[in-house]
């Protein structure tokens, strides 16, 4: 079990340096969607036997992270008629740099941090770790709208292989990432594709900049 | 059960304003659903058994003070909001009546909760409702401020989640479960996992920190209280950020029970200074008024986080402090508001002689800026010079020697924006405006000022025990 487990972690932490690499807007959400699926099945996985929070918490992520979220995303694409991200503030390649070093350290502190055995044997706090701080590295540094809010969902995905850990104690924290979820869905329709699109002709974050000093 | 109708009846209203057609009568809901709400409040301060529903919904001092105030702040605001939306009425104010009384009762919801994770759940809420009263105006600038608030709010209240797992996973030691209870993880505090501890401190301290607006995450606030209409202003920087600090005196308590307290003191302090310098430099040479009240609410979340870190003596300053700021932030940005409107600009290249065209607004706006600045006999002196007073005599005087330059910087800075926007004369060239200081808008705005001048010349003991009780409380002393 745990050795599929932590396979599947594996693919994950892949996936966060693919993104990194991607520049065509329509892959990244099918990644970000993919790697939903993913994270989805890991609660499965995690104890000997199928508990009801666990079974809950999968079937959660697996339709709003991989299907209602990525459906939502490919609709606010297509009605900006945009393709890629062109600039991003730091190049793909040294995004990709940064993003592996950030896994590798997170690999590195991750063993020492857990509290019980079963957890060190797992790459569940590495991958979680990794996973946050690589969804803050593409929120920070592309400067498209939607490129933005998918850095956030991978932040999320982070924070939800986290949660995973104390699903069995506490049963509502991954329905609390979930609102996290549906936040950003609804910012996402409200804002994105109605109001910045018609008022600038454009989805470009850096029409937003009139605010400043 | 007053837990229930403190929580629900403004929910309940909210989903009411949603269901009136007219847009002339729906604002009128507003000052009785806030009234209940501050007479129920009252009750519920008077009778303290009535103060404790369940383990998860506790209203201690602490959430008592940041309530009360919230809810005289919520009260003042709403008699103003329909003298606003009268002004108005050609937009449709569904959304702003509805998301103003659901924030009333997510915010009620934050100050009971004793569950970081439903805490956690009400302060996300307050940030969704938040944002439609920002975009209120419909223009390009306000969809860029929402925009802003938005996407670094979210940030900041995903960190602010995963710093609560951080925190549930560090109770998870010697085979206990993991749990999120506020008094499990007190009575807990000393097993917990240190490094977890820490690192959850620092997630929180980010994540609800960009909700207060602490430097170097309070980019959003500029921008959003400069575009949202000046009674958002005061909701947001009186209401959402008392909010924020309520959850993150929660995090301070946790560390103080688990021996931690010089850890969390340490980043608070720090935290607060540079929140008091960056507002200060961003103040001088502010041409927009109501940006420069954002940084002033900047500056005064790095007091409110300066009191916290210093500890000990300076607490029941801190604890007044809540209340004097959201009191005053109220009388400066209604009255701010006012200008605004009749100036139609918020410049200073082109509003001066406020006090001619506006007599009332304009003075309250001027005395406003005498009070949040610290000077006497106004509510803010009382508290900042009790800070002042307990870093010197906890010995953090390089601190305290920091914090009194900064206040002079901000008091320099900020003085010649509202010197300008008060005194001179109306220019010439300026075309007149429909508004007229009437009735609803001026005297919600006046009331704010006199409360804050009366926390400064007196506080009632019945007051006085309540916030000496959070101060305790703030130490796990009570």
């Amino acid at each position: 079990m745990i050795h599929v487990l932590n396979a599947l972690l594996v693919i994950v932490l892949v996936m966060n340096l693919f993104t990194l690499g991607t520049s065509r807007i329509l892959s990244v959400i099918r990644i970000v969607g993919t790697q939903g699926a993913v994270i989805g099945i890991i609660p499965l996985l995690m104890h000997e036997h199928l508990t009801i929070p666990s079974v809950v918490a999968s079937a959660a992520a697996i339709i709003l992270k991989s299907i209602v979220i990525p459906n939502i995303m490919v609709k606010a694409l297509r009605d900006a008629e945009i393709k890629r991200e062109i600039e991003p503030l730091i190049g793909f390649l040294p995004s990709i740099l940064l993003g592996a070093a950030a896994t590798a350290v997170s690999l590195l502190i991750s063993n020492r941090m857990a509290m019980t055995e079963a957890h060190a044997a797992t790459l569940i706090i590495a991958t979680a770790i990794a996973t946050v701080f690589i969804g803050f590295i593409i929120l920070t540094t592309r400067v498209k709208a939607l490129s933005q809010v998918l850095g956030y969902l991978m932040l999320e995905n982070g924070i939800y292989i986290f949660s995973l850990l104390l699903v069995e104690a506490i049963p509502l924290v991954v329905e609390m990432g979930m609102l996290l979820d549906l936040f950003v869905s609804i910012f996402v329709i409200s804002i994105i594709t109605n109001h910045i699109n018609q008022a600038f002709a454009s989805m470009d974050t850096r029409n937003l900049s009139s605010l400043k000093e | 059960m007053m837990a229930y109708l403190l929580i629900l009846l403004p929910l309940a209203a909210a989903a009411l304003a949603l269901a009136i057609p007219s847009n002339r009568l729906r604002p009128w809901l507003l000052p009785p659903i806030a009234a209940t709400h501050t007479v129920l409040l009252g009750i519920v301060l008077a009778r303290p058994e009535l103060a404790k529903v369940s383990e998860e919904l506790v209203l201690d001092p602490m959430g008592k003070v940041v309530l009360a105030s919230i809810s005289v702040l919520f009260l003042l605001c709403s008699f103003y909001s329909v003298g606003y939306l009268k002004y108005r009425d050609e937009r449709s104010n569904r959304v702003f009546v509805a998301c103003l009384l659901a924030f009333l009762g997510l915010i009620s919801l934050v100050a009971w909760s004793h569950h970081l994770g439903l805490m956690w759940v009400a302060i996300e809420g307050t940030t969704l409702v938040s944002a439609p009263l920002i975009y209120f105006k419909h223009s390009k600038l306000s969809i860029e401020a929402t925009w802003k608030y938005l996407l670094v709010g979210s940030v900041g209240i995903a960190l602010a989640l995963l710093g609560t797992f951080f925190l549930a996973y560090s109770s998870m030691r010697n085979g206990m479960e993991a749990t999120l209870a506020l008094s499990d993880l007190l009575a807990r505090g000393p097993s917990l996992s240190k490094r977890w501890l820490h690192a959850s401190f620092i997630l929180l301290l980010v994540g609800y920190g960009t909700k207060m607006g602490l430097a170097p995450m309070h980019t959003w606030k500029p921008d959003a209280y400069g575009e949202a209409p000046g009674v958002v202003g005061a909701i947001l920087a009186g209401g959402v950020t008392s909010g924020a600090f309520l959850a993150l005196t929660r995090a301070y308590q946790i560390c103080v029970a688990s021996g931690e307290g010089a850890f969390s003191s340490r980043l608070l302090m720090f935290m607060g200074l540079f929140s008091i310098a960056v507002a200060g430099l961003f103040m001088i040479g502010q041409k927009d008024f109501k940006r420069m009240l954002a940084y002033s609410s900047v500056e005064h979340m790095g007091i409110l986080a300066l009191g916290l870190g210093i500890g000990g003596p300076a607490l029941f300053a801190t604890v007044l402090h809540v209340v004097t700021n959201s009191m005053t932030k109220g009388a400066l940005f209604l009255s701010a508001g006012n200008i605004h409107r009749s100036f139609a600009s918020k410049n200073t290249d082109t509003v001066s002689g406020a006090i001619r065209r506006l007599p009332l607004s304009g003075s309250i706006f001027l005395a406003g800026f005498l009070a949040i600045t610290g000077s006497p006999p106004f509510g803010p002196f009382i508290s900042e010079f009790g800070i002042l007073n307990g870093a010197f005599s906890s010995g953090h005087f390089l601190a305290a020697g920091l914090f009194l330059f900064f206040l002079l910087v901000v008091f320099i800075g900020m003085g010649r924006t509202v010197l300008k926007v008060t005194q001179g004369e109306v220019p010439e060239n300026l075309a007149e405006t429909s508004y007229k200081d009437d009735f609803l808008m001026a005297a919600p705005t006046l009331a704010f000022l006199l409360i804050a001048l009366i926390l400064g010349l007196y506080i009632p003991e019945p007051a006085r025990q309540l916030l000496a009780d959070a101060a305790a409380l703030l130490e796990n002393r009570l």
